[in-house]
């Protein structure tokens, strides 16, 4: 890692429970991500992880727990609001918009920074064209960043699968967030692909400060790239720590190493 | 002449973002207004303009307006033309009600009108998509042309509901003759195509495809669903309500509620399957066809048939060829008229070489 620097706990969550009818996702998980680390979630399949980034971002309401982030306990949020405060994802089964280009969808991530309102985009008058050009200009920059200037203009349900996965990251980097949550980001894809996305990452992590928040099965990844990693299992956490500590920990190699191994 | 792209290099972002960012678009869609606007009143007669050229940029305009919704926003509707009823009685009563009241701003408060109605009853498109939306929409075509039909007020108590539409005046010029009505229409859809152009390739049409395509996705990029699909029926009713208006005021004449049944709403629809679902070019082209397609067949029957069936068998010919084509661009081509002159394009970029 470079000379980045982990601040203060800017994300808070404490005792989450979250129950969809008799399922119990989560069970009373308590954890915290810093300011410009990366924050890794692990676990078997159906832990809870996915659920754990839907309860971030307020596609989930928990049944109980309280969420502070930067300092302000939060109240039931929709996820439009956790866009607004800059929380940014990508989602574990790819959720383009099929029918748009690249750089529309990539565009589409600028949302909540245009101002223009209906009337002066209809009639292309005051801010309407300049956002267009101003927004286009931070869009090509993000398109740069992540290699994929030759596919702009494609309809992204014609893109190869890893592709598509890094057009999502770009929809979410477009939004500028300030932190990051990342749902499996290399599933499915080949060991090159997963290496460029790594280094994606990192450099995300690296040259904005992003909070990273991240999922991921490829244990070899997770402990490459992550600061502290956060184990759960059957919905409950099991294991909190550095990359080494949850390593060593035995109810985790019980629960989720050994399996993997 | 070739259409090609090659040379033109887009140096801005500015120039790669213009509403035709081709060059032999930009000509083409000049020459169009140019006929349309000069050369069509001159060299079609009467009859021609008045039972088919106005008609046709009439439902150009309600499906322009359909297509936004379903097209672009993804909301299937079945109600189009019941806010076309709307838009239609809306201005009349404002004619009627509001001392000089001028006929454009008439249009203006019907679109406006039906955009109120619209939104109401857009309201079940939160809860819930797809086939049960569509018959959330059919409520409101029966709903609509009965309560039009049901309370005398809207049509100042005429027997049944029927609305004569008054003169149309502007600055003391009196629209009377089919080729001043005709550029009237033109004129109007023109600028709404325009905007309608606009909206969709700015943020709000942005918003409009993200709903359609991934609604969770759009919200966690900070898109509002509610207010994305509220504009959605908002600026799409409002745009059949003029359409509705003119339909009345520049074309019929005469109407009454059940004017605007589900067949026309089912037509408008025809229109945008088989124009191109998601294309403003789409509107027109479906539209063309399905307004010349009878007149077409008509006159096949006649000339070439004539002797093998009876006349009466056209009209259903007519229903056989309609179905048929609606089942030939849901499997074959869902995008439609739109996508085919795309290809075509397409084909014309690389002319005369193959590949
Ligand atoms: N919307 C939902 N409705 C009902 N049950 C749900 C919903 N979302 C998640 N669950 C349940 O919650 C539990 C945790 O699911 P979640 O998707 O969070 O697991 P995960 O750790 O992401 O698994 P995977 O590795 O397979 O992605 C599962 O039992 C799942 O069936
Ligand atoms: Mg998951």
């Amino acid at each position: 890692m470079s000379g980045r620097k982990i601040g203060e706990v800017i994300l808070d969550l404490q005792n989450i429970s979250l129950r969809f009818g008799g399922v119990k996702a989560l069970t009373n998980i308590s954890f915290d991500v810093r300011e410009h680390e990366v924050r890794a979630i692990i676990g078997p399949n159906g832990a809870g992880k996915s659920s754990m980034l839907n309860v971030i971002n307020g596609v989930y309401h928990p049944q109980e727990g309280r969420i502070n982030f930067r300092g302000e306990e939060r109240r039931k949020m929709e996820p439009h609001m956790a866009a607004m405060q800059g929380i940014a994802r990508t989602f574990q089964n790819i959720a383009l918009f099929k029918g748009m280009t690249v750089l529309d969808n990539v565009m589409t991530g600028r949302i909540t920074k245009m101002k223009a309102n209906f009337l002066e985009q209809a009639i292309r008058i005051g801010r309407a064209g300049r956002e267009e050009v101003e927004h286009r200009k931070k869009v090509e920059e993000v398109i740069d960043f992540l290699e994929i200037q030759h596919i702009r203009k494609t309809p992204v349900g014609r893109l190869p699968y890893g592709l598509q996965k890094r057009v999502e990251l770009a929809r979410a980097l477009a939004a500028e967030p300030s932190m990051l949550l990342l749902d499996e980001p290399m599933a499915g894809m080949n060991v090159e692909e997963k290496q460029d996305m790594c280094r994606f990452i990192l450099d995300v992590n690296d040259q904005f400060g992003t909070t990273i928040v991240l999922i991921e099965h490829d244990m070899g990844v997770v402990m490459d790239i992550s600061d502290r990693v956060v184990v759960l299992d059957y919905g409950k956490k099991i294991g909190d720590g550095t990359p080494d500590e949850v390593r060593n920990n035995q109810e985790v190699i019980a629960a989720y190493l050994g399996v993997a191994h | 002449m070739f259409y090609r792209e090659a040379g033109q290099f887009k140096t801005t972002y500015l120039a790669d973002q213009q509403i035709f960012p081709i060059t032999q678009d930009r000509i083409g869609v000049l020459l169009i207004l140019a006929v349309a606007f000069v050369a069509v009143p001159m060299l079609f007669n009467e009859y021609w303009i008045k039972a088919i050229l106005i008609p046709f940029l009439i439902f150009s305009l309600a499906a322009l307006g359909l297509n936004i919704l379903t097209g672009y926003a993804g909301q299937l509707s079945l109600g189009s033309a019941a806010f076309m009823a709307v838009g239609a009685f809306a201005s009349y009563n404002f004619m009627l009600r509001v001392d000089g009241m001028p006929i454009l701003i008439a249009f203006v408060c019907g679109g406006l009108s039906a955009a109120v109605v619209g939104i109401a009853f857009g309201l079940p498109s939160l809860r819930i998509k797809g086939f049960y939306l569509a018959v959330a929409t059919l409520a409101a075509q029966f709903f609509i042309v009965w309560a039009l039909t049901k309370f005398g007020w809207f049509s100042n108590y005429s027997s049944s509901g029927v609305i004569t539409a008054q003169e149309m005046q502007i600055f003391g010029y009196k629209f009377v003759t089919a080729e001043s009505k005709y550029l009237l229409v033109l004129s109007i859809v023109v600028l709404l195509a325009l905007a309608a152009k606009n909206m969709v390739r700015s943020s709000i049409g942005r918003a409009w495809m993200a709903v359609r395509d991934m609604d969770v996705a759009a919200e966690v990029i900070g898109i509002r669903i509610m207010h994305t699909k509220l504009l959605a029926f908002a600026v799409s009713s409002f745009y059949c309500g003029v359409a509705g208006a003119l339909y009345a005021y520049a074309y019929i004449g005469t109407v009454e509620p059940e004017g605007f049944n589900l067949d026309l709403s089912f037509k408008i629809l025809f229109m945008i399957i088989i124009g191109g679902v998601g294309s403003i070019v789409g509107a027109f082209l479906g539209a063309a066809f399905i307004v010349l397609l009878p007149i077409a067949l008509d006159v096949m029957v006649q000339e070439w048939l004539h002797g093998i069936f009876p006349p009466s068998i056209s009209s259903n010919l007519q229903l056989v060829v309609f179905g048929g084509l609606i089942i030939f661009f849901l499997i074959v081509e869902p995008h439609g008229l739109a996508r085919l002159w795309q290809i075509g394009k397409q084909k014309l970029r690389l002319w005369p070489f193959p590949h």
